[in-house]
């Protein structure tokens, strides 16, 4: 790829995740693309295309966010990926830069989730009927979440991480919760986090179990908040201030995958496959290898997910994840500091925005200007994020050279 | 007696009861739902084929939130059926980490969800442990 190809993240922002009962969706999107905006330099008339993702609202949030931000007319994708919509939305703007059919894209997610509760489980009450009459493709006279399994996300999560006990061994509910006490200690250092108090292991393991091994605290906040990112090609770029080309960070991989089929994958989630299958390609696009990574933000939508994601990413060899665990390396202070933004456990998780904050915590690293959590000299690092269903972006991104 | 239903289609009312899949006649690929075609290599026609009684618990979760209606704690999991994966809970036994282990070997067992208006009795299917060895782990 030539450099007039790359693509380079211009400006990037996301809000304060937490409770925002007096903005509304549209409020929290809009903060974030004007901080993208004013990140980058630029205005809403150098945006080409915008690709949007919300989730909980009523569709066509690109076109109400252009409604109060900047209506120039310029296409508007709304997509929608599960938990990886932001990641989505930002492959959606990457892809049209480098298509060359505009020079710069915006993209931004935006969720409203405070108080949201359970994701995922039964829906509507059970209506057992007056009669049984078989419906829906497994031909089920009653509803059979509860009966035939979970469809709850900690419960399938949950069952993700012990899996991966039964083939490689070495799990257990202890280590699950640290691994959940190590993201709430490094949220204890981020300003934007919904959550930033240290827990310990005593109280992570004795709170509220919601589906064994993951209690309360080992699952991802559901939260309000929102996030943007101004992309452009290296061409453009050149002709920009010396100020904007230093802040630039480049994007060496940009990747989302579906899940291949495998036997059991219509059973159980296999959220294993599509993510090994983005790694590889991200790192072949990139050029570099884990070995080269300073940092992940890696999607621990709970406990039992970030400890499988250590190998699908290989962070450590197969099989290895709780040893790799065990040695430290994924705290803040360790060889490979994993979700030091203190992950979706205590950060947060408003679905739509997790895909551009996880990308937004990468790049304050690599531009030096993330304050006391600072991964110091960090040059290249790796962002990850999966939706069941299932799509996964994985993105690379390296501090522009000195 | 009255009439019996099974809570899905994939379940059959033998005796023994048993479970069966849709097996893609091209590949072999196995499903419990209504295809359209075969996810992994196109094809569109199916046998059906009888699934194992006996399996091994290849994971498990205990559900102690769900939505509404649905009584917890209850043990979700996913059991190797002599090779297909099948997703059930696990019944008949007390829903916690000392009874409910990885590896267990397991077996289909059948219960009454109840009877509808017209005396319509549904049956629903789960896993109950079974004596045996678990499998060790590294060797699944
Ligand atoms: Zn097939």
């Amino acid at each position: 790829m030539s450099a007039s190809e790359d693509i380079w993240i211009l400006g990037i922002h996301m809000t304060k995740f937490g409770k925002h009962p007096d903005l509304d969706t549209v409020d929290l999107g809009a903060e974030a693309i004007r901080g993208a905006l004013a990140d980058g330099g630029v205005t809403m008339a150098d945006m080409g295309v915008v690709a949007a993702g919300n989730l909980m609202g009523g569709g066509g949030i690109g076109q109400q966010l252009q409604k109060q931000v900047g209506q120039t007319g310029v296409p508007v994708y709304n997509v929608s990926n599960a938990c990886a919509t932001g990641a989505t939305a930002l492959r959606t703007a990457i892809m049209a830069v480098k298509a060359g059919e505009c020079d710069m894209g915006l993209a931004v997610g935006v969720e409203k989730l405070a108080g949201a509760g359970l994701l995922g489980g039964g829906g509507k009450p059970r209506a057992d009927g007056k009669v049984y009459e078989p419906s829906g493709r497994f031909g089920a006279v009653a509803p059979t979440d509860g009966r035939i399994g979970t469809n709850t996300m900690p419960g399938v999560f949950a069952q993700v991480g012990m899996e991966y006990g039964h083939r490689y061994g070495g799990t257990s509910f202890e280590l699950f919760a640290r691994i959940s006490e190590k993201n709430h200690a490094h949220s204890t250092l981020n300003p934007l986090a919904a959550y930033s108090k240290a827990m310990s292991l005593e109280q992570i393991m004795n709170d509220v179990m919601i589906a064994y091994p993951n209690t309360r605290p080992m699952c991802s906040a559901n939260c309000d908040g929102a996030a943007a990112a101004v992309v452009t090609n290296g061409a453009t770029l050149k002709t920009l201030s010396l100020e904007q080309q230093r802040r630039a960070i480049k994007v060496s991989a940009s990747v989302l995958t579906s899940d291949p089929w495998q036997e059991a994958c219509q059973v159980l989630p296999d959220v294993n496959t599509l993510t090994r299958n983005a790694a590889t390609q991200a790192y072949e696009q990139a050029g570099v290898g884990p070995e080269d990574l300073d940092l992940v933000e890696l999607h621990d939508c709970f406990a039992t997910a970030e400890l499988v994601h250590y190998d699908n990413l290989g962070l450590c060899e197969e099989g290895g994840a709780v040893d790799f665990f065990g040695s430290g390396a994924p705290w803040r202070d360790g060889s490979k500091p994993v979700n030091v933004s203190g992950g979706l456990q205590s950060k947060g998780h408003p679905i739509s925005a997790t895909g551009i904050a996880n990308i937004w915590e990468v790049c304050q690293h690599l531009r030096d200007e993330c304050g006391d959590r600072q991964i110091p000299d960090a040059k290249v690092g790796l962002a990850h994020v999966i939706g069941l269903g299932s799509a996964c972006g994985v993105h690379i991104l390296e501090r522009a050279a000195a | 007696m009255s009439e019996r239903v099974p809570l899905v289609d994939y379940l059959v009312l033998d005796d023994p009861p048993h479970l069966v899949a849709k097996q893609c006649t091209q590949c072999g690929a196995r499903y419990f739902d209504r295809r359209n075609a075969c996810a992994s290599c196109f094809a569109e026609e199916f046998d059906s084929v009888p699934i194992d009684n006996d399996g091994v618990l290849r994971s498990f979760t205990i559900v102690a939130h769900a939505g509404p209606g649905i009584e917890v704690p209850f043990v979700a999991g996913v059991v190797d059926c002599g090779g297909t994966s099948v997703r059930g809970n696990v019944i008949n036994v007390e829903p916690d980490a000392e009874h409910v282990s990885l590896g267990m070997p397991v077996r289909l067992a059948t219960y009454s969800l109840g009877v509808d208006d017209n005396g319509t009795e549904a049956i629903g299917f789960g896993y109950e442990p079974v004596d045996g060895e678990p499998t060790e782990p590294g060797r699944a």
